[in-house]
C-alpha cells in the first residue's frame, strides 16, 4: 500500500500521540520514584535515592511481591497442565456440545472479576466448605489463567494440524513417545506465550483476589492498593510501581520475540 | 543399492503377497469411502492407486497405514492381521503429501527417528541415516533445518525417513504432487530406481494419470471407492475396462449407440485412441479391416510433440485425432497450427482407423476386470 506523505505525516503523528498518552504517566512513575517532594508537585523539586531505600526495607512489600510471584507461578503450572489437557482432548473429538465445552473453557476471561470473585468464595465458603488460603486463591487464579494456555495452544493445533503425529506414529511411536518427541516441541513456544500471558493475568489481578485470599495472604496489587492512601507509604508504593513497570518489559519483550520465532518456522514448515 | 536389507525380513521370501485386503470397507456416516474392496499387492511390486479425488485411494492407503479403521474386512501384511493394530505396530512407512517434516529437527534427526523410537543403538542410527541420505542423493544436507531446504529435498528427507526403516511396504500419497513438472518428471524415473534397488513394494496413491503409467508395474483405476481395473500400465491404456478408465487414462474417442452402429455396424461401446485414428481427404478408398467417418474440422490443437485434430462427424460424434508433428518443418509460419501437415478450421475431412484398434467396452461401467 502507498501512502502519500501527508498521510504518512498524520499517521505518525498519530501514533506519537497515543504512546505519549500511554508513556507519559508511566514515564511520571519512574521520575517520580526519584522526587525529593513527597507530595509530588510539579516539577519536581529535587532528586533522592530515599524512597528506593525504604521500598527496598519494606517488608510488607517485599513478602506481598514473594507472595504474588508464588501464586501467579503456580496458577501458571496448573494453567499449564489443564489447559493443554483440555486443548489435546477437544482436538480430535467431535463430540455433541464440543463447542458448548470451548466456549466454557474460554468464558472465565470474559467474566467480570467480581462475579468470578463472589461466587469462588460462595462456593469455597457454603458448598465445599473449604477455609480460604493460599490454594483456594490459585485455584481462583486458574480459572482464567487457563483460557490463555488454551487458547494458544488450540491455535498451534489448528495451524499445524494432525499430520506430524501421525508421522510419528507411522515411524513406531506410541502415543507417550508422540507427545514426547513431537507434540511438545511443536507446542513448545505456544506454552510459553500461553505461560507469560498467564503469569501476567494472575500477577496483577486484585478483584477476584480480595474475595477468595485470606487475610494472611497478600498479593502485590492488594498491598499496592491498601498502602495507596497512607501518605507515609505513597513514596514508597511509587517506588513499587516504578519497578514493576521495568519488570514488565521482560515478559512482553519475550512473548514478542518467541511469537515471531514460532510464526517464522511454521512458515518454514510449509 | 545402499539400502539392500541386510538380513531377510521375517516373511520375506515367503510367496504371499504383501498385502491382500479382504472386503474392506470404509463408511463415514452415509458415505461410503472404499466399497467391499478385494485386493492383493505382491512382494516387491511398484503398485499405484489411480483416481480422481474422492475415488477412495488415499482411505484405502490410510486403512493400510492404520490411520483409519476399517468398517468392514480385513487388511493383511505379509500374511498377519492387521486391521485393528495400531500404527506404530504396522510394518508400512508412509511418505506423506505434504512431507510431515519435523520441523525441530534437523534432516538427521528427521531420517534417524523411526530408528531412535525403536532404540537402535546410535552408531548404527547415524550408518543408516547416512546410507538412506545417500540413496535420495542428500548426502551433506544432514545438518540443515527443514526450513532451509526446497520442496524437492523435503520430499527427499521424507522418503529417505520412511526408507531407513526397511518397511515391509512403502506407501506414498500423492508424494510428487506439490512439486513442478520438470522436477516431478525427474522423481519419477528416481524413485522408480530407488524402488528397484531397495526391492521394497511401493504402494502409490495419484491422481496423475502419467505418473502411474511412467512408474508402475501395475495400476488399480479408482471410481467411487471401487477398483474399475487393475492391470498393468500396457494393458490399461490399450484395454481399457470401461468407458471411465478409457477417459481417466489419456484422451479417447468413445463411439457407441447409432453412432456405433454407422461408423463400426456394432452398436458398440468401443473406444479408439486418437493416435490410432488417420485424417484424409473425404472420399479416399477404404482398406479392407478399417472403419471411417466424414465430418468437418472444429479445431486444430498444437501440443509441440503432437498436434490435436478434434472433427465433428457426420454420424454425430466428435472425435480427436493426434499426429506426431514429425513431418513439419521449423519454417516460419504465420499459425504454427496451421503447418502443412495439418488440416484447417472448418475443412472437410474422413477419419479412418483399423478395426482391431477399436477396444469394445463392457456394458456396465462397474464390470470389474480385477480377478
Amino acid at each position: 500500500m502507498k501512502l502519500s506523505r501527508r498521510a504518512r505525516f498524520l499517521l505518525g503523528l498519530a501514533t506519537a500521540v497515543v504512546l505519549a498518552v500511554v508513556y507519559a504517566p508511566l514515564a511520571l512513575v519512574l521520575l517520580n520514584s526519584f522526587n525529593a517532594d513527597k507530595t509530588f508537585g510539579w516539577p519536581p523539586t529535587g532528586f533522592t535515592l530515599e524512597w528506593w531505600r525504604m521500598a527496598g526495607e519494606s517488608e510488607g512489600a517485599r513478602d506481598a511481591l514473594l507472595t504474588s510471584l508464588e501464586v501467579a507461578a503456580l496458577a501458571t503450572v496448573l494453567a499449564l497442565v489443564l489447559g493443554t489437557l483440555a486443548a489435546m482432548g477437544l482436538r480430535h473429538t467431535r463430540f455433541f456440545g464440543r463447542n458448548v465445552v470451548s466456549l466454557l473453557v474460554i468464558l472465565p476471561i470474559a467474566l467480570p472479576g467480581i462475579v468470578t470473585g463472589i461466587a469462588l468464595q460462595n462456593a469455597f465458603g457454603t458448598m465445599l466448605g473449604v477455609q480460604l488460603s493460599l490454594f483456594t486463591l490459585v485455584v481462583a487464579h486458574a480459572t482464567f489463567c487457563i483460557v490463555t494456555v488454551f487458547n494458544n495452544v488450540q491455535a498451534r493445533f489448528q495451524r499445524l494440524g494432525g499430520s506430524l503425529e501421525q508421522a510419528s506414529m507411522d515411524l513406531g511411536a506410541g502415543p507417550w513417545t508422540t507427545f514426547r518427541l513431537v507434540t511438545l516441541p511443536m507446542l513448545r513456544s505456544a506454552l510459553l506465550a500461553g505461560a507469560l500471558l498467564s503469569f501476567g493475568l494472575s500477577f496483577d489481578e486484585i478483584v477476584v483476589t480480595t474475595f477468595t485470599a485470606p487475610d494472611t495472604v497478600q498479593t502485590l496489587p492488594i498491598w499496592i492498593f491498601g498502602n495507596l492512601f497512607r501518605p507515609n507509604q505513597a513514596p514508597v508504593v511509587n517506588v513499587v510501581a516504578a519497578v514493576l513497570v521495568v519488570l514488565s518489559v521482560v515478559p512482553i519483550y519475550l512473548a514478542q520475540k518467541l511469537s515471531g520465532d514460532t510464526a517464522g518456522a511454521a512458515a518454514g514448515a510449509r | 543399492m545402499t539400502l539392500a536389507p541386510e538380513a531377510p525380513r521375517p516373511g520375506a521370501g515367503t510367496a504371499g503377497p504383501a498385502i491382500s485386503l479382504r472386503g474392506l470397507t470404509k463408511r463415514y456416516g452415509a458415505v461410503t469411502a472404499v466399497e467391499s474392496l478385494d485386493l492383493d499387492v505382491a512382494e516387491g511390486e511398484f503398485f499405484s492407486m489411480l483416481g480422481p479425488s474422492g475415488s477412495g485411494k488415499t482411505t484405502v492407503l490410510r486403512l493400510v497405514a492404520g490411520f483409519e479403521e476399517a468398517t468392514e474386512g480385513t487388511v493383511l501384511l505379509g500374511g498377519q492381521d492387521v486391521t485393528a493394530a495400531p500404527p506404530y505396530a504396522r510394518e508400512v512407512n508412509t511418505v506423506f503429501q505434504d512431507y510431515a517434516i519435523f520441523p525441530h529437527l534437523d534432516v538427521q534427526a528427521n531420517v534417524e527417528y523411526g530408528l531412535r523410537v525403536k532404540k537402535v543403538p546410535r552408531a548404527e542410527r547415524r550408518r543408516r541415516a547416512a546410507e538412506a541420505l545417500e540413496t535420495v542423493r542428500l548426502d551433506g544436507y544432514a545438518s540443515r533445518k527443514p526450513h532451509e531446504l526446497s520442496g524437492g529435498q523435503r520430499q527427499r528427507v521424507a522418503l529417505a525417513r520412511a526408507l531407513v526403516n526397511r518397511p515391509r511396504v512403502l506407501l506414498l500419497d500423492e508424494p510428487l504432487g506439490a512439486l513442478d513438472l520438470q522436477l516431478r518428471r525427474e522423481m519419477q524415473v528416481e524413485l522408480k530406481q530407488i524402488q528397484r534397488d531397495v526391492g521394497i513394494t511401493f504402494v502409490f496413491v495419484t491422481h496423475d494419470q502419467e505418473e502411474a503409467l511412467t512408474m508402475s508395474d501395475r495400476i488399480a483405476v479408482f471410481n467411487q471407492g471401487r477398483i474399475e481395473q487393475l492391470a498393468t500400465p500396457h494393458e490399461l491404456y490399450e484395454r481399457p475396462a470401461s468407458a471411465f478408465v478409457a477417459g481417466f487414462v489419456g484422451t479417447s474417442n468413445l463411439l457407441e449407440g447409432d453412432v456405433a452402429r454407422t461408423l463400426v455396424g456394432e452398436s458398440g461401446p468401443f473406444v479408439v485412441r486418437p493416435e490410432k485414428v488417420r485424417l484424409g481427404e473425404p472420399a479416399e478408398g477404404l482398406e479392407p479391416g478399417w472403419c471411417a467417418g466424414e465430418g468437418t474440422v472444429l479445431e486444430v490443437v498444437y501440443l509441440g510433440a503432437t498436434t490435436h485434430t478434434v472433427v465433428r462427424l457426420d454420424a454425430g460424434v466428435r472425435m480427436t485425432v493426434a499426429d506426431h508433428n514429425d513431418e513439419t518443418v521449423a519454417a516460419p509460419s504465420g499459425d504454427p497450427a496451421n503447418g502443412a501437415a495439418h488440416a484447417r478450421r472448418d475443412q472437410r475431412v474422413r477419419l479412418s482407423w483399423r478395426r482391431d484398434h477399436l477396444v469394445p467396452l463392457a456394458g456396465t461401467a462397474h464390470e470389474e476386470e480385477s480377478r
